[in-house]
């Protein structure tokens, strides 16, 4: 939170530079002291983990790029040379793309805490905003950067999405052509997508460091969602608490991107892409990303026609508004009482939407036919109520627990309920539900 | 606008005409700057350049079908058997999904999607091989793939089921395939675009 700064520029030098660009200040007010609530959890460490997640894929993108060859003859071939003759190529590339698939279930984790905590009420909006505008970014640039291998999934990936803009009604098709820049996916395709994938990131860079500022400025969020009230009291300093927290969490995180990188690289991934683009042929089945199958379910799940809007553009205003009601989401949440734990009944709610989310999910990847249509219709039904009646409504109807008075007095509370030694929080894995 | 600049009767003053005029004159700048940003995107003149191209018919038995890439799509045309003709035909136009011809050979745009309306030589269908859903290239051109349960193109991605028209039957696939522009140079031979 904003906060007298307390940085003493020890050496000449420092004194010097602080005179001209406090940016040594900015990073101990920042990061070093930092007041941060006393009684953050594991859930809490996903954002640091994000960083972490978004630096190693700026790093080994920047290096995949230098011997990348944006060019619809020539990409897969690259891909393999990176794959057989570049020396660590094969770590870096799947360093990449085992990389993407675990930031973003670092980004859905770290979503789920904010949704479960209320992280995203008053005064926190914009900070929540700012981090939708994050995944929305990251859903481009992840969508773009797996095009790039032009493989067969790739390709039809690139097919498939494209055409959803089709749906707009009268220039929908000058719209896809546009992006295509011809009648269907092809090298101009190609070469446009590995522009922006490049830049792309770096947007999210700048996004990221205005979702940090705006966290720093109400200051952070906490299981009990109870604002802090004496500094002194309720927080402690960011370094050394939270940086060793942080730290270890980040560890355990990179020892689970090690296992895919090192003994099942291509496990999150689909065995089709490993075969070249191929213009005549659709596969099969064409599947995204796991990351992206709650939307593809949700988009799927819209087969019929509502009124003047076909069942092709019903899908796609589905898909689309199934990420945009979390702009609004703030607005949407009528209650004061931030965190779920003193929520009794909207907190079965969520536990049921997070069912729901994961159920999409599978569904995402069956076949679009017979009874997996009916449930995903059911789960997309669940997922848009959730946020557009019961949230609306728990607020109005709902009594909650009483709150502690404070951060402090929580954290006390608890150490006389439990033995001293309890207080040190499971591992993230350990924990089948948020702390209590 | 301070009010020296400001005629007293509320006339706009000469700074006033000048203001307007530098605002507009941006603005047109900015705009025709910005155009040539959006506009690269647009297919560029070589993609465009290949707009026809012609297919040779004569090695296409009769129930045989075959895939050809024009601008960048793949087309789809099937040599149809007469019972393949006349079970088209019969088809009633109430049983369509699409009731729209979407030929690009026909000028009036709203006509109605029979089989006549759908060809130029009964025994050639010649179609956009890319679903109308999500742009899948639709099996059933090969000999034993999938044709769906009309007979025709069976898109595999979300189960849109064409017939021998290629008209959308069943499925997500809100339209008919469409029918690209081409004419029969000679028998056997036809020019696609």
């Amino acid at each position: 939170m904003s906060h007298q700064s307390t940085y003493n520029p020890g050496t000449a030098i420092e004194k010097w530079l602080d005179k001209r660009l406090p940016l040594v200040r900015l990073a101990h007010d920042s990061f070093v002291d930092f007041p941060t609530p006393k009684n953050l959890n594991y859930w809490w460490t996903f954002g640091g983990i994000l960083a972490v997640c978004l630096v190693i894929q700026i790093i080994t993108g920047v290096i995949l790029a230098m011997h990348y060859i944006p060019h619809a003859d020539m990409a897969f071939n690259s891909v393999e040379h990176i794959m057989r003759d570049v020396n660590y190529g094969w770590l870096m590339r799947y360093m990449h793309a085992n990389g993407a698939s675990l930031f973003f279930l670092a980004t859905y984790i770290h979503m789920f805490r904010g949704l479960y905590y209320g992280s995203y009420k008053e005064p926190r909006e914009v900070l929540w905003i700012l981090g939708v505008i994050i995944f929305v970014l990251m859903i481009a640039t992840a969508f773009m950067g797996y095009v790039l291998p032009w493989g067969q999934m790739s390709f039809w990936a690139a097919q498939v999405i494209t055409n959803l803009f089709s749906a707009i009604p009268l220039v929908g098709e000058d719209i896809r052509i546009w992006m295509v820049g011809g009648f269907a996916v092809d090298n101009p395709t190609l070469t446009r997508f590995f522009s922006l994938h490049y830049l792309l990131p770096f947007a999210i860079f700048g996004v990221v460091a205005l979702h940090i500022w705006a966290l720093h400025v109400p200051g952070n969020n906490n299981p009990t969602g109870v604002e802090v009230k004496d500094v002194k009291k309720d927080t402690i300093p960011f370094h050394p608490y939270y940086t060793v927290k942080d730290s270890f969490a980040i560890v355990v995180f990179l020892i689970v991107l090690a296992a895919f990188v090192f003994f099942n690289p291509n496990g999150m991934g689909h065995a089709d892409n490993y075969i070249p683009a191929n213009p005549l042929s659709t596969p099969p089945s064409i599947v995204p990303e796991w990351y992206f199958l709650p939307f593809y379910a949700i988009l799927r799940a819209i087969t019929f026609d509502i009124g003047p809007i076909s069942s092709k553009l019903g899908g796609v205003i589905a898909m689309f508004a199934s990420i945009f009601v979390l702009f609004v989401l703030p607005w949407l949440d009528t209650s004061k009482t931030r965190s779920m734990r003193y929520r009794p009944k909207t907190r079965l709610w969520f536990f049921l939407f997070v069912v729901a989310c994961i159920a999409l999910g599978y569904l995402g990847g069956k076949p679009a036919e017979g009874s997996y249509v009916v449930m995903s219709q059911i789960a997309t039904a669940y997922y848009f109520i959730f946020f557009l009646v019961i949230l609306p409504l728990a607020g109005i109807m709902e009594k909650p627990k009483t709150l502690p008075s404070s951060i402090a007095e929580s954290v006390l509370k608890k150490g006389q309920k439990a033995e001293p030694s309890a207080d040190a929080e499971p591992p993230p894995e350990a924990k089948p539900a948020p702390a209590q | 606008m301070t009010t020296a600049d400001t005629s007293q009767d509320g006339e706009p003053t000469r700074r006033d005409v000048i203001h307007i005029f530098a605002t507009v004159t941006a603005g047109v700048g900015a705009g025709a700057v910005l155009w040539p940003l959006v506009h690269q995107m647009n297919p560029d003149a070589s993609v465009l350049a290949m707009s026809t191209r012609e297919v040779d018919l004569s090695a296409v038995p009769e129930g045989q079908a075959i895939k050809v890439m024009w601008q960048g799509r793949p087309v789809l045309i099937r040599h149809r058997t007469a019972a393949e003709i006349a079970a088209s035909e019969e088809t009633p136009l109430s049983a369509l999904k699409d009731p729209i011809a979407r030929n690009e050979n026909l000028a009036d745009g709203e006509a109605d999607a029979s089989d006549a309306n759908r060809r130029i030589d009964a025994k050639w269908m010649i179609v956009t091989g890319i679903c109308t859903h999500l742009g899948c290239v639709p099996l059933g051109t090969a000999q034993g793939e999938n044709r769906g349960d009309f007979n025709g193109w069976f898109c595999p991605c979300h189960g849109s089921h064409y017939d021998l028209a290629g008209r959308i039957r069943r499925g997500p696939a809100p339209t008919n395939l469409e029918v690209p522009p081409y004419e029969f140079v000679s028998d056997t031979l036809v020019k696609i675009g």
